[in-house]
């Protein structure tokens, strides 16, 4: 019984971590910090539903398939979440209009893609941005 | 009988998070707008599919989970590959 409350506990704050994830995804300004929400909030309420469903079946074998999928998850979110990124910032996804500092911007070299510390001020390093609400 | 609703709440809370990423997949504006909203539906629909074997008693659902979570992760990287190097 108390078991089964702490399973009810869990599930729906992984529950509410994920409204949260979709909440943030809707809502926020700019690609970036929605991204900042999905990719965090997300996993975070997968692995406590993940968790939850441990718990609830309290298996050795069920949790440990649990397991996997919480490392899976841990470990494949966030290179997913760098590799869009790193995708958008080239495609000239636009920044939101109250960003303070893009420390990125003349740092990459259009042609190959490649980060240069000391780079002059030349339009090969310059990443067209496209304009806001722009469909592609 | 009680705690089986806790279930179906948590199944309820979920789907209004698949709503709410799908808004954003129809709204865009931009095509990685579209992919990181179709990378959290997928994520969305692992907790959906947990909550679901949780309901019924079936932990043979989990095995679906692993192979969503595998796919949606191999999805996300192509769309990466292709979105870095389009000419716009």
């Amino acid at each position: 019984m108390i078991r089964e409350w702490l399973v009810a506990l869990v599930i729906l704050f992984g529950a509410f971590f994920m409204l949260v994830a979709g909440l943030g995804l809707l809502r926020l300004p700019d690609l970036f910090l929605r991204m900042s929400a999905t990719s965090k909030a997300a996993t975070l309420g997968a692995g406590l539903v993940l968790a939850a469903a441990a718990i609830y079946f309290n298996e050795e074998g069920i949790t440990a398939r649990v397991l996997a999928i919480i490392f899976f998850l841990l470990l494949t979110a966030p290179v997913a979440a760098h590799m869009i990124g790193r995708a958008a910032y080239f495609d000239g996804v636009p920044l939101w209009e109250g960003t303070l500092i893009n420390e990125l911007r003349g740092h990459y070299r259009t042609s190959d893609h490649e980060l240069v510390r000391e780079a002059p001020p030349s339009p090969e390093f310059f990443i067209p941005e496209g304009k806001e609400g722009e469909d592609s | 009988m009680k705690i089986d609703v806790i279930w179906t709440l948590a199944l309820v809370i979920i789907s209004l998070g698949i709503v709410c990423a799908f808004l954003r997949l129809i709204r865009g504006p931009s095509l990685p707008d579209r992919v990181v909203a179709l990378d959290l539906v997928v994520t969305l629909a692992i907790g959906i599919i947990v909550c679901y074997a949780i309901l019924f008693n079936q932990p043979a659902f989990l095995d679906v989970a692993i192979i969503i979570a595998l796919i949606s992760f191999l999805g996300t990287i192509a769309f990466a590959y292709y979105i870095e190097r389009r000419v716009r």
